[in-house]
C-alpha cells in the first residue's frame, strides 16, 4: 500500500492532486465494481418490461399528474369524510392501545434493568411485531376479526409495541447508571427505581417517539384499508381502480396536509418538552 | 413553587397547583379524545365477527401449520425478485434523493424557492406509501416489476432526502471555509467541503433504507408489482393456508438477514 501512498505524494508534488480512494485495496475495489456489473446484467435480464405497455400507460400517468392540479374533494365528499374519520380515529385509539402495550414489553427489552428470561421474550415479541409489514398482519387480523376497523386497530397497535418498544428500550439501555445507582442506594423497590431513576431520563424521548410513531400509524391506515381492515385506503384505492384521479388526488393531498400538520405539531411538541 | 404551606407546614411538591391542575386538564382531555375514538371505531365494527375470533384464529393456525413446504422451490425466484426490486428501488431513489437534498438544505440550497419545492417533494413522497405509489404505477406502467421499482424509488426519496439535508444543515462549516479560502467555486465547495462529511451519514442511511425497503418490497406483489408478494396473495385468494405460512417463514428469514447485513455494514461504515 506504502507504494499507492508514494505514488500519489510524487504526483502530489508535480502538482496534480487525487483524492484518497474509498477502498483502500486494489483487488477489493475491481472486485466490488465486477460484481456490481454483473448484478445489473443479471438485474436486467429477469425485469422484463413490456414498453409497449409503459407508453401505453404514460398518458395515464400525464393525467394522473394533472388532477393533482384540480382534485375533486365534492363528488365523492361524504366517502372521503367517512374514510378520514375512520382513518383518524383508527390512528388515535391504535396509537394509545400500542403505547401501553409497548411500555412493557420495553421495559423487559431493556438489558439492563430486567432479568434474562424476559428480556428474551420481549425481544422475540419486538422482532415478530417488526418483521412483518403492516399489511401482513392486516390480513390475518381481517380473517380472524372481520372487516371493519377493529382489525386496523389492532393491526396498527400490533405493529406500534415493536416499533415503541424497541426504541424505548434501546433509550433505557443508553440510560445514565449514576440515578439508577443512586435511586437502588436508597432501598426503592423495583416499581419506584423505574419511576425515579429510569422515566425521568427517558420520557421527553419516549414522548418524541409517541408522537412520531402516531404519524407513521396514520400514514398506515391509509394502505391497510385495501386489504378490508377500515379508513381512507378503501376509498382510495377504488378511485384508484376506477381511473378517478381526481378524487384520488384528493385523498393524496389531504393525507399530505394531515401528515404535515402532525409533523409540525409534534415538533412543537417535542420542542416544548425537550 | 416547590413548597407550600399545608397546615402551618411547609411541604415540598413538585408542582404548583396549578401545573397540577393544568396537568390533570390535559389528561382528562386526553381520555376523552381516546374514549370518543374508541367509540367511532367500535361503532363501525361488526361484534359479531368477534364473538367466534378465537375460533377463527385457531382454526387459522391449525391451516397453517405445517407450512407446505413443496412450493419452496418455486418461491426462489420471486424472492431473488422481490431483492432485485428493493435494491434498485434503493439505488433509484438515491440517485433522486441525492441532488434534491442539497437543493433542501438550508446552507447549499441555491435558492430560497427551490428550497421550498425540494421540501415540498420531500415531504409528498414520504406521506405516501410504498403500496399506494404501487397501485399508482401498475395502473400507469402496467402490472411487474418496473411498477415495484419506481413505487420503492419514488417512496424512499422522501425518507433518504430527509435524513441527508439534516446531514447536510449539520456539518462543520470550518472546512467548508478553508475549501473556500483556497478559491474553489461553489461545486468543489460542495465536493470537497460538504460531501466528505456526510459520506459516512449517506451510506448508513441508505442501506438503513435498502433494509426497510426488503421489507416493503414484500408487500407489493399483493397490488401486482411483482415478487413474492404476488405468490402470497395467489395463496391467500386459494386459501392455501399452508403456502402462506411458507411464504412467511422465506420472508421472515429475508427480513432477519438483510437486517443483519444492514446492521453489519452501518457498523462498519460509522
Amino acid at each position: 500500500m506504502s507504494r499507492a501512498a508514494d505514488e500519489r505524494l510524487l504526483a502530489a508534488k508535480r502538482g496534480v492532486w487525487r483524492p484518497q480512494p474509498l477502498i483502500a485495496q486494489v483487488h477489493w475495489r475491481w472486485l466490488l465494481n465486477v460484481a456490481l456489473l454483473l448484478y445489473i446484467v443479471l438485474v436486467w435480464f429477469s425485469v422484463d418490461v413490456n414498453w409497449a405497455r409503459v407508453s401505453q400507460g404514460l398518458d395515464r400517468g400525464l393525467a394522473f399528474l394533472a388532477s393533482f392540479l384540480r382534485p375533486d374533494f365534492v363528488s365523492r365528499g361524504g366517502e372521503i369524510a367517512t374514510g378520514l374519520m375512520e382513518s383518524l380515529t383508527m390512528t388515535v385509539t391504535a396509537t394509545v392501545v400500542g403505547i401501553v402495550l409497548a411500555i412493557p414489553v420495553g421495559l423487559g427489552a431493556a438489558r439492563n434493568i430486567s432479568p434474562q428470561p424476559v428480556y428474551w421474550i420481549c425481544r422475540a415479541v419486538i422482532a415478530v411485531s417488526r418483521t412483518f409489514q403492516e399489511i401482513i398482519i392486516a390480513i390475518l387480523f381481517v380473517t380472524m376479526f372481520g372487516f371493519g376497523p377493529l382489525a386496523g386497530v389492532l393491526t396498527l397497535a400490533f405493529a406500534s409495541i415493536g416499533f415503541i418498544a424497541k426504541l424505548l428500550a434501546e433509550d433505557i439501555e443508553d440510560s445514565r447508571r449514576e440515578p439508577l445507582e443512586a435511586i437502588r442506594a436508597t432501598g426503592a423497590g423495583w416499581w419506584q427505581w423505574v419511576h425515579y431513576a429510569v422515566q425521568p431520563q427517558v420520557m421527553p424521548r419516549f414522548i418524541g417517539l409517541a408522537l412520531y410513531r402516531l404519524d407513521i400509524n396514520f400514514r398506515e391506515s391509509a394502505v391497510i384499508g385495501i386489504v378490508g381492515a377500515g379508513g381512507i385506503g378503501a376509498t382510495l384505492n377504488t378511485s384508484i381502480n376506477r381511473y378517478d384521479y381526481d378524487t384520488s388526488a384528493a385523498v393524496l393531498l389531504l393525507i399530505i396536509a394531515i401528515v404535515l400538520a402532525s409533523e409540525y405539531l409534534s415538533g412543537r411538541v417535542r420542542r416544548w418538552v425537550a | 413553587m416547590p413548597l407550600q404551606r399545608i397546615d402551618n407546614e411547609l411541604v415540598w411538591r413538585q408542582r404548583s397547583p396549578v401545573q397540577q391542575r393544568l396537568i390533570w386538564l390535559g389528561w382528562f382531555l386526553g381520555v376523552c379524545l381516546f374514549l370518543f375514538c374508541a367509540k367511532v371505531v367500535s361503532d363501525n365494527t361488526i361484534w359479531e365477527f368477534m364473538t367466534d375470533a378465537h375460533v377463527q384464529a385457531a382454526s387459522l393456525i391449525a391451516r397453517m401449520v405445517p407450512p407446505d413446504w413443496s412450493i419452496t422451490a418455486s418461491l426462489l425466484l420471486p424472492l431473488w425478485d422481490t431483492l432485485n426490486i428493493a435494491t434498485v428501488g434503493t439505488a433509484l431513489g438515491v440517485v433522486i434523493a441525492f441532488p434534491l437534498s442539497f437543493l433542501a438544505a438550508a446552507n447549499t440550497s441555491p435558492h430560497p424557492l427551490l428550497r421550498a419545492l425540494a421540501l415540498m417533494v420531500i415531504v409528498s413522497s414520504r406521506s405516501i406509501n410504498a403500496l399506494i405509489w404501487a397501485i399508482l404505477l401498475v395502473t400507469i406502467v402496467g402490472p411487474g416489476l418496473l411498477a415495484g421499482m419506481i413505487a420503492i424509488a419514488l417512496r424512499s426519496i422522501g425518507f433518504l432526502g430527509k435524513l441527508l439535508y439534516e446531514a447536510i444543515e449539520e456539518v462543520d462549516q470550518e472546512p467548508v471555509e478553508a475549501i473556500r479560502a483556497t478559491g474553489a467555486g461553489r461545486l468543489q465547495e460542495l465536493a470537497w467541503g460538504v460531501l466528505p462529511q456526510i459520506v459516512p451519514a449517506f451510506a448508513g442511511t441508505t442501506v438503513y433504507r435498502w433494509d426497510i425497503n426488503i421489507r416493503e418490497s414484500t408487500v407489493l406483489g399483493l397490488v401486482g408489482a411483482g415478487g413474492i408478494g404476488l405468490q402470497m396473495n395467489a395463496a391467500i385468494n386459494n386459501l392455501a393456508w399452508g403456502q402462506v405460512a411458507t411464504v412467511f417463514v422465506l420472508i421472515f428469514a429475508t427480513v432477519i438477514f438483510s437486517e443483519w447485513v444492514s446492521a453489519r455494514i452501518r457498523h462498519a461504515v460509522i
